[in-house]
């Protein structure tokens, strides 16, 4: 099956789900509404955006500098710094560390590098008990299902659905479909877990240079309890995540809570620069960062692409994206669904492995209008489309590009060329088109499936314009 | 800017295809303002299809065949939110590099959209003398959010008193054209246009107004699909229509 058969039948899926697309439709028209209650004032907006913009672009273009600066930071501030070109390298490392300390089990805040990287498996086939805290993540690690959004995973499922695996996991608990009782439930199962978990690990928002710092955005407190009651804390996240001074965090935190989430401050902000110190009672006796490559380097060298990197993860490309509302994220079948995963995710895989992601898209353009930090992504998706069918030299660019370039597709458009660049063809092409126009062409298409052929009129424009008096110079 | 002498109309393939009402009453609008209205007759197609599939090659060199159309620096007027957008923010990255650069932003910078040049720089007022009825807007994505213009369309409408507006359930959301996105992705794009369909079947619309053919074709042809009864119509045809009484 290649690519676009898989994802055909992916969407095929989604769109099948009536349940599914009204738990989406709700979902996403409410965290809508609250983000742009967060943004009365337009003018005040599009600064903050520019702010932001500029934050992560100075961050970017001093990446290597900084990454430095980091590592000596944490390093003073005792904690250990971990480098990982890949997926495979980043697991391996996490698993040294546990393995080192003899842990055996595990609480994880949410992380969608380890996502990227699928840690929970790799560390469950070593005999490592991984339990996810945050509570979306608790419920699709019950559901066995990936996240379907970056910010609330497991926003796919209504609260019957959930109501429903706590009964499956938890038959001991009397059935509700409370979100209260359900929060409660999982509160009490998961307080345990923290009390004996040998080690947690968690994501991070911001990673500061200047600081050593280490911020983590939440609202359950698990994060806060997965990264202060086990031993060991580990943090992973991507390089690109690196900001220069603790000054920049206030405004990207804004814009961040807001654009996501529709909330003006998270409940929990977490801000950890040690381990735990001689004399203090709590906090965890070591801290680890593990900083992930996975293709972001590669996504450096282009100039225009380089802009992916400054995503801060909000989600709000893909809330207010009018195919993912109507597909949900596992029809993408990538970790990064909607706009900013069919834009990194080529770039990360290869066009040759999703890029028939880049078809998902109608350049409708509602993603680049919210995002935070004003990745211009409709131009940038579009940009891919033309990696996918053209292949471009040297090996520093996009993987697999050209991988999606068809004969029969190409060839429409070079004809499509010859008829609309040359005048006596386009002529006789609109001449024959609206005089035979009620003979509909043998076509059946996709959009024939939802819509007729459209029918010529009867004389093209160029034509009446003549015979009404209008000059043509 | 001032009123100018005269003026290119760039029809779109779109329209000079299907829809030459369209451009006529686009064209008609602007004469009526004592400007000249030139159709040069070698015009064809902005290029979009092709630059939004991935094949710049070929969207550059339709693009490049319709600047010799526009020689003069009058002002390019489309009546097109999408094609607009195409010449004004893509052409000058479609051409970057070229040694014709120069000529496509120049005529990038003297583009607009036909209602933005009906509000901007005709500052056209309207009498209405058709009959009292009920309308949906849909204004298309680009020209909402590409070009930002989305109420100049809302302006002009407001002008005519016999015309009530009604709003339609996810006003701004796309419809699910996307120009080759309809036919690569065309159950997305179904669904999309059907949840269109009966968001503006639900208002009590008597029908459909539009800046933009391509959306108009897509929920036009959903809606004949679906067989259900809800007439559409260009901006042009419909402000023309109702300052001359014809037409319904
Ligand atoms: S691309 Fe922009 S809107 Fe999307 S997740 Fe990243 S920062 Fe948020």
């Amino acid at each position: 099956m290649n690519q676009y058969q898989a994802f055909y039948q992916r969407i095929d899926k989604a769109l099948q789900n009536d349940q599914l697309r009204r738990n989406f439709r709700s979902a996403m028209d409410g965290i809508r509404e609250r983000r742009l209650a967060q943004f009365p004032d337009d003018r005040e907006l599009q600064t903050l955006r520019f702010q932001a913009k500029g934050i992560r672009n100075r961050s970017l273009s001093r990446q290597a500098e900084l990454l430095e600066r980091l590592e000596t930071k944490l390093t003073e501030n005792g904690i250990q710094v971990h480098w990982a070109e890949t997926p495979l390298q980043a697991n391996a490392r996490i698993h040294e560390i546990l393995e080192a300390e003899q842990a055996t089990s595990v609480v994880k805040g949410k992380s969608m590098v380890s996502e990227e990287t699928d840690l929970n498996h790799y560390l469950e086939q070593r005999g490592i008990e991984v339990i996810e805290s945050d509570l979306g993540e608790y419920i699709l690690q019950m559901a066995q299902e990936p996240p379907s959004h970056i910010i609330v995973p497991a926003i796919h499922k209504n609260r019957f659905e959930v109501a429903e695996l706590f009964q499956k996991f938890h038959p001991e608990q009397p059935y509700t479909d409370d979100v209260d009782e359900l929060t409660g439930c999982a509160r009490q199962v998961l307080r345990k877990k923290f009390a004996y978990a040998d080690a947690g690990i968690s994501g991070v928002n911001f990673a500061v240079a200047e600081t050593g710092t280490l911020c983590l955005v939440e609202n359950e407190g698990n994060g806060r309890l997965s990264t202060t009651a086990p031993r060991i804390h580990i943090a992973i996240t991507g390089i690109e995540k690196v900001v220069e001074k603790l000054s920049d965090v206030p405004p990207l935190l804004e814009i961040l809570t807001k654009s996501a989430t529709g909330q003006p401050i998270t409940t929990y902000f977490n801000m950890i620069s040690r381990p735990r110190q001689p004399g203090e009672k709590d906090g965890p006796e070591q801290v680890h960062l593990v900083l992930l490559d996975n293709g972001r380097s590669r996504i450096r060298n282009d100039d225009e692409l380089l802009d992916t990197l400054r995503c801060i993860r909000c989600g709000s490309c893909m809330n207010h994206c009018p195919v993912y509302v109507h597909v949900g994220g596992h029809a993408y079948g990538t970790t990064y669904p909607g706009p900013i995963g069919i834009l990194l995710e080529p770039q990360r895989l290869g066009i040759d492995k999703v890029g028939s992601l880049t078809s998902a898209c109608t350049l409708c353009g509602a993603c680049g209008e919210v995002c935070p930090v004003r990745i211009p992504l409709p131009k940038l998706i579009n940009r891919l489309r033309a990696e996918a069918v053209e292949a471009t030299p040297g090996d520093n660019g996009v993987p697999g590009t050209g991988a999606l370039r068809s004969r029969s597709e190409a060839l429409i458009w070079k004809l499509w060329k010859q008829i609309y660049t040359r005048s006596r063809i386009y002529s006789a092409f609109k001449y024959l088109a609206t005089r035979l126009r009620h003979i509909k062409p043998p076509i059946s298409n996709g959009w024939t499936r939802y819509r007729p052929i459209p029918t010529p009129s009867s004389k093209p424009l160029s034509e009446l314009a003549r015979q009404q008096g209008y000059d043509d110079e | 800017m001032n009123q100018p002498d005269q003026i290119y109309f760039f029809g779109t393939c779109l329209i000079d295809l299907l829809y030459p009402k369209a451009g006529l009453a686009g064209m008609a609008l602007i004469k009526r303002q004592g400007v000249k209205v030139i159709y040069p007759a070698n015009q064809s197609c902005c290029g979009q299809p092709a630059f939004n599939s991935g094949y710049r090659q070929e969207a550059l060199a339709v693009a490049r065949a319709q600047l010799n159309c526009f020689p003069n620096d009058y002002p390019i007027v489309v009546p097109s939110g999408s094609c607009a957008g195409m010449v004004k923010h893509h052409w000058p990255e479609l051409f970057a590099g070229q040694p014709d650069e120069s000529q496509a932003i120049a005529a990038a910078q003297r583009t607009y959209e036909l209602t933005e040049f009906l509000v901007d720089v005709l500052k056209l007022k309207l009498k209405d003398l058709g009959q009292p009825t009920r309308i949906a807007i849909h204004t298309s994505c680009s020209a909402r959010r590409e070009m930002g213009i989305a109420d100049r369309i809302d302006s002009l409408i407001a002008q005519l008193s016999n015309v009530q507006v009604v709003e339609q359930a996810h006003k701004t959301e796309c419809c699910g054209f996307g120009g080759t996105f309809s036919i690569k992705q065309p159950d997305i794009s179904g669904a999309m246009v059907e949840a269109k369909c009966e968001a503006l079947l639900a208002t009590g619309a008597e029908s459909v107004i539009s800046q933009d053919c391509g959306c108009l074709m897509n929920i036009s042809g959903s809606l004949e699909h679906q067989q259900r009864e809800l007439p559409t119509q260009h901006v042009a045809e419909f402000l023309l229509q109702r300052i001359t009484g014809e037409g319904k």
